[in-house]
């Protein structure tokens, strides 16, 4: 019993430190990527090629003054941050991260939680997320804050649904809702180690997820909620300090998390070259695939205007529902006609 | 049981970020619906035309700079012609050449400084710090001009302040370069980007006969498809010389402004092209004693030319009675100056129609009944700057 505490332990405090330290890391990221697709060089300053910035970041937010604004509701003022961002780092519980391995004896599974409906939990935990945002708009007795909110939640009842059909291919092939056996699916021997990945067998599903997705975490093109030449910062103007933070945070936990679930869902997990003769090198090629799904989403911030509240609307009901719909339908036919 | 419906009023500014600086709009707003929106200016107000008629003529000047701070050189050039048809100056060739010269290059900095800050109200970041990029190569030719990078006043009554320098012409034609490969990239990242054409097509339309009952002018006239350009309309500082196009847009929608002054750009490096490759020799300022400063040679080495120079400096020249109104296409639209003189050293009066604050006086027509976001569209199209509009 000790034994399994113990491991749990150093499991949660190493994926918490690899997501936390991700978070950071991704903010800066973030601003080197923009910086060099905007002729800038981003940070520099902080360490060698500014890779202290996130760290002076966090000390700057840390030591900053709490402002709440007089007319606040202060219980949910205070409760909203922490809705939206612990949602984000609970998904990480159920991601598998490499592949099962004996650790000074021990068989250690790799993976915080292996929750045989581990797909639903991630799905029910991320919706939680906007209420922090809905919250944070309508306590902090700022209109523009409210707009955020309202936005925010008209945005999450858009894309939720076709977020939630866009994975059912996936679930319907794999016939299990297990993260873990997900990936174990996804496995390959050959040198083609991509060949298994659901991205070749659920390509419109793929696109319909990845989309949805970046409604979902409120990046660029669809980041309408914070907007932040209409409606200032949206649902956090009026915060500040490490509230602040945590919604930054969030975002960007979010960010990691949604990438995440795509790559296990669709590439693969942990899985790739050479992971049978060396286990950990899984956990590289997670991160490597987690590395790319953020790049794209900087990329496209750095790329696209920002969509109008009633074309983000349409889009969402008129083309992304009926598309996650028909995959659904389509793959549904052919697993039931046993054509895979 | 009956409904309620009741509107929330929202205040847009003075401190937004997408105002372009501290216009305050009062919007009543029905959810996301605008149904009404109240611009309330006067945030930036500095007294420039009652400055001005407190100065001497030439000292008058650098107060033009301040009032559309993104294209100093077109207004320099809007106040100096007004002086100069007021003391009836003949003005050299070469002085003509080079003020369209600059007045193109300012139109390219003032449509580069726009298309930049549009994109960023829409959400697409990165044009503003790519349209700066090129902007910044207009403003080497300014510091090099001038020494001033932003109120160069660099145009003055009778001609320029100074000698052009001797790489201006290299400079300019790295401007049209870099410029006209600029304009191509921002073709490629708003032009057909289906968001853009979504943000902007058919939002803040304004319809021919309206745009002239506001009088409006500059890109967004042009955009409802009147062809009117003082350019063309009343050539002034030798425009007849050069050869190049009016744009005009149909719908006189956002999008349509924003290929207008896209194109504007193109034929602005037209322009420029032309003025550098058949640029006369000649003098830099008119040869009129009393009235412009003598060569700063001679105020060394000719007694006349010292007394000159004295008098100009400390009591400036007398203007005769009488007003004159002159415009000139500044990138916005119709800057006019209308000064009239009392005999003496100082203007009686000074006007200016600044070509942003009536085109912001459509502002309302262009947004009641649109959605909020469509507000920081319409601002971003109408191209003002406070600084303008307050005056």
């Amino acid at each position: 019993m000790l034994e399994v505490i113990i491991a749990s332990s150093i499991k949660v405090v190493f994926v918490l430190a690899a997501v936390l330290t991700g978070c950071a890391y991704s903010t800066y990221l973030e601003r080197k990527v923009v910086g060099h697709l905007q002729h800038r060089i981003g940070p520099s300053y902080a360490g060698p090629y500014g890779l202290l910035q996130p760290i002076a970041d966090a000390v700057k937010l840390m030591f900053k003054e709490d402002v709440v604004p007089d007319k606040v509701e202060r219980v949910t003022f205070a409760l909203a941050p922490i809705i939206s961002f612990a949602p984000a780092l609970l998904t990480f519980a159920v991601i598998p991260f490499a592949k099962d391995d004996n650790v000074f004896g021990y068989d250690v599974k790799m993976v915080l939680s292996d929750l045989n409906i581990g797909i639903l939990f991630v799905f029910a935990i991320t919706s939680i997320g906007v209420y922090g945002i809905v919250l944070a708009g309508w306590s902090s007795g700022s209109k523009y804050s409210l707009m955020g909110g309202i936005r925010s939640s008209a945005q999450m009842i858009s894309y939720e649904v076709s977020y939630g059909l866009s994975i059912i291919g996936v679930i319907l092939i794999a016939n299990t809702l297990s993260l873990r056996e997900l990936v174990d699916q996804q496995a390959s021997t050959s040198i083609w180690f991509f060949a298994n990945w659901y991205v070749f067998k659920q390509p419109l599903g793929f696109l319909l997820y990845l989309t949805c997705a970046i409604a979902e975490t409120n990046r660029l093109p669809f980041d309408l909620p914070e907007a932040e030449s209409e409606l200032v910062a949206g649902y956090h103007t009026e915060y500040s300090s490490m509230r602040f933070a945590m919604f930054f945070i969030g975002e960007y936990a979010n960010m990691l998390a949604v990438s995440a679930v795509g790559a296990t869902l669709f590439f693969g997990g942990w899985q790739g070259p050479f992971v049978n003769e060396v286990p950990f090198i899984g956990m590289f090629w997670f991160a490597l695939k987690v590395f790319i799904f953020m790049f794209f989403y900087i990329w496209l911030r750095g790329t696209f205007p920002r969509f109008r509240y009633d074309q983000l609307m349409n889009f969402g009901w008129k083309v992304l529902l009926p598309l996650a719909l028909f995959n659904t339908m389509v793959t549904g036919l052919i697993v039931v006609k046993g054509w895979f | 049981m009956t409904t309620v419906s009741k509107t929330v009023e929202l205040n847009m500014g003075p401190q937004h970020p997408s105002t372009h600086g501290v216009l305050r709009v009062v919007l009543e707003l029905d959810g996301e619906r605008v149904v009404k929106a109240t611009p309330v200016i006067g945030y930036l107000h500095t007294g420039i035309e009652k400055t001005m008629e407190s100065k001497l003529y030439y000292k008058a000047l650098p107060a033009t700079d301040r009032m559309d701070y993104l294209s100093p050189m077109s207004n320099n050039l809007g106040f100096c012609l007004a002086v100069e048809k007021l003391m009836d100056i003949e003005i050299p060739e070469k002085v003509k050449w080079v003020r369209v010269c600059l007045a193109e290059l300012t139109r390219i900095k003032s449509h580069l400084a726009w298309v930049g800050t549009h994109a960023l109200d829409l959400g697409a970041m990165s044009m503003l710090l790519y349209a700066f990029r090129e902007r910044e190569s207009i403003i080497d030719v300014y510091e090099a001009c001038s020494g001033q990078r932003m109120m160069s006043s660099y145009i003055r009554i009778g001609g320029l302040a100074q000698e052009l320098p001797e790489d201006f012409d290299k400079l300019v034609r790295k401007v049209i370069k870099q410029v006209a490969q600029g304009i191509k990239d921002y073709e490629d990242l708003l032009t057909n980007n289906e968001i853009f054409i979504n943000r902007t097509k058919n939002v803040a339309v304004i319809s021919a006969a309206d745009a002239l009952d506001y009088s409006l002018s500059g890109p967004m006239l042009r955009g409802s498809g009147v062809n009117y350009d003082v350019r063309k309309a009343n050539p002034y500082s030798g425009y007849e010389y050069f050869d190049f196009e009016i744009p005009l847009g149909k719908n006189g929608d956002a999008y349509d402004r924003y290929l207008i002054r896209l194109e504007e750009m193109r034929q602005s490096l037209r322009i420029i092209q032309q003025t550098i490759d058949g640029m006369p020799e000649g003098p830099y300022r008119a040869h009129l004693p009393g009235i412009v400063l003598p060569p700063k040679e001679d105020v060394l080495y000719k007694m006349e030319s010292m007394i000159f120079h004295f008098k100009i400096i400390t009591e400036g020249f007398k203007a005769p009675c009488g007003g004159v109104y002159q415009a000139i296409e500044a990138p916005k639209g119709e800057l006019g100056f209308y000064i009239q003189g009392d005999g003496t050293n100082k203007p009686n009066r000074v006007r200016v129609r600044p070509p942003s604050f009536i085109n912001l006086a459509s502002l309302p027509k262009l947004v009641e009944g649109r959605l909020f976001s469509d507000v920081v569209c319409a601002i971003g199209s109408i191209d003002i700057v406070l600084g303008e509009v307050d005056r």
